[in-house]
């Protein structure tokens, strides 16, 4: 078991004492490292957006009674397949009163954020790209900055539509940054440090969704928020501005912007995972694989989310992020540091 | 610890590498025939009216505003949090301190309306 725990940690080990023993200088065999990891970790990326695509269909298909995908390969299986070629064979249309080098930069932009956030996730015991003493601080640092691609692409496009849910995007995101940002101070301040590997250690006797149950559900609401879906989707509400930001885009731009949808899915599942699931904590099981098991459970469950809940209103989404969610995280702060001064200094 | 970074750097660069990439690989594959038509602004079959890029909602930029006050806020809030349980009592009265700071900003920005949607 303890070989299947290690596994990609030896791999990497081996593929570090074969580069060393090339001969290559320790800065070489570190840039090399840094690209086999940013490789494994597109991979995975991409891999899991284009699977998640066909399993959200799948599973709103379940959830509304109807097969959903089913025509291309067995059950449907090949459709994301089929999806993509048509994608990467489409002709690219750029408007004639777009701002071409913005409307250009925005798709290419849209996804850095996810794949920097990405560098600091510990998928496994050791296994993170760089472990900066910061973590979860850059985290949110890099994370705000995906508002920058939305609101390129609504200004560029020149189009009322794209101007609106680019518009909307950044209000939202920036409004639901407050909460999620507050609810993961409570975790910090239980453990004392912002380094990730730090936050999933302090997690093998009790995960953090237990100390912080609020700050959990706090979360998980903003992150959805963060990510743009339903009930949280008016960035792109179909049923008024047909696609928000990414009306004017076709082809490629488009599916750049899906990709970093379904990438940003995967990260705040993997982000929640870290700081209140335990993060790779789990018995019997190598460690990547609770990782990877809790990670889709909470992917599935923001899915579930996304097909159960109607689309919220525009005001009444931020009334509630300002005025319910704001209050209650900074209430969990308070009473977190409560409970954290009196099991200090009192112990229990 | 620079070297930390540098790594995040490089994330940087291949992540920006990756999107020309992709966007290369559809100018190689796609077709290209372009018409007048395809290149109007799309709005519903309608022709459009006026300018886009006009004045714009007051309420985004109030957001925007009271959201700045918060982060910069909260970016202090993090070292305070990292220490808490090292400076024992000191940093246990400061958290009433800092949160009624936010506390105080947060019930003004109410009270002046910078939280309702009109």
């Amino acid at each position: 078991m303890s070989v299947l725990d290690n596994l990609f940690v030896k791999i990497a080990a081996l593929v570090r004492t074969t580069l060393t023993g090339l001969g290559l200088g320790d800065i070489w065999v570190n840039l090399a490292m840094v690209i086999l990891y940013l490789a494994g970790i597109l991979g995975v990326m991409i891999t899991a957006a284009l699977v998640l695509v066909l399993v959200e269909r799948k599973i709103a298909g379940f959830i509304q009674l109807r097969p959903g995908p089913n025509r291309v390969g067995p059950w449907g299986s090949l459709q994301t397949v089929a999806d993509t070629i048509k994608l990467l064979t489409k002709e690219d249309i750029i408007p004639a009163c777009a701002d071409r080098k913005v409307f250009m930069l925005a798709p290419v932009l849209v996804l850095v954020p996810t794949i920097l956030a990405f560098a600091v996730i510990p998928f496994g015991k050791g296994m993170i790209a760089t472990d900066v003493n910061i973590g979860i601080f850059y985290l949110i640092a890099v994370s705000s900055l995906a508002t920058i691609p939305f609101l390129m692409a609504g200004w560029s496009s020149n189009n009322k539509y794209s101007l609106l849910g680019g518009m909307r995007a950044v209000a939202q995101m920036v409004s639901y940054e407050v909460p999620m940002v507050f609810s993961l101070l409570g975790v910090v301040m239980i453990v004392g440090s912002l380094q990730m590997s730090a936050i999933v250690e302090a997690q093998s006797k009790v995960w953090f969704v237990l100390l912080q149950p609020v700050a959990f559900l706090i979360y998980v609401i903003a992150a959805t928020a963060e990510c743009n879906r339903a009930p949280f989707d008016i960035p792109e509400g179909e049923s008024e501005l047909v696609a928000g930001v990414f009306t004017e885009y076709t082809g490629m731009k488009w599916a750049l912007f899906f990709l970093a949808e379904y990438a940003n899915l995967v990260l705040v599942s993997a982000i929640a995972t870290t700081m209140f699931l335990g993060g790779w904590h789990g018995p019997v099981l190598p460690g990547w694989f609770w990782f990877f098991i809790k990670t889709s459970i909470m992917i599935f469950f923001f899915m579930w989310m996304r097909w159960t809940f109607p689309r919220v209103r525009v005001d009444h989404l931020m009334h509630f992020g300002w005025k319910f969610l704001v209050p209650l995280s900074l209430a969990n702060i308070f009473i977190t540091g409560i409970g954290v001064y009196l099991y200090k200094t009192i112990g229990w | 610890m620079l070297q930390q970074y540098g790594a995040i750097g490089l994330f940087f660069i291949f992540g920006i590498i990756f999107g020309f990439a992709a966007l290369a690989t559809n100018w190689l594959l796609r077709p290209k025939k372009p018409h007048q038509v395809k290149l109007e602004t799309y709005e519903c079959g309608m022709e459009t009216i006026g300018e886009t890029w006009v004045q714009f909602k007051i309420n985004y930029f109030l957001y925007a505003l009271v959201f700045l006050v918060f982060d910069v806020e909260t970016i202090f809030l993090y070292p305070w949090a990292v220490t808490f349980q090292k400076l024992g009592f000191f940093a246990f009265v400061e958290m009433f301190i800092f949160l009624a700071i936010l506390v105080v900003g947060f019930w003004y920005a109410w009270k002046e309306g910078a939280f309702e949607w009109q």
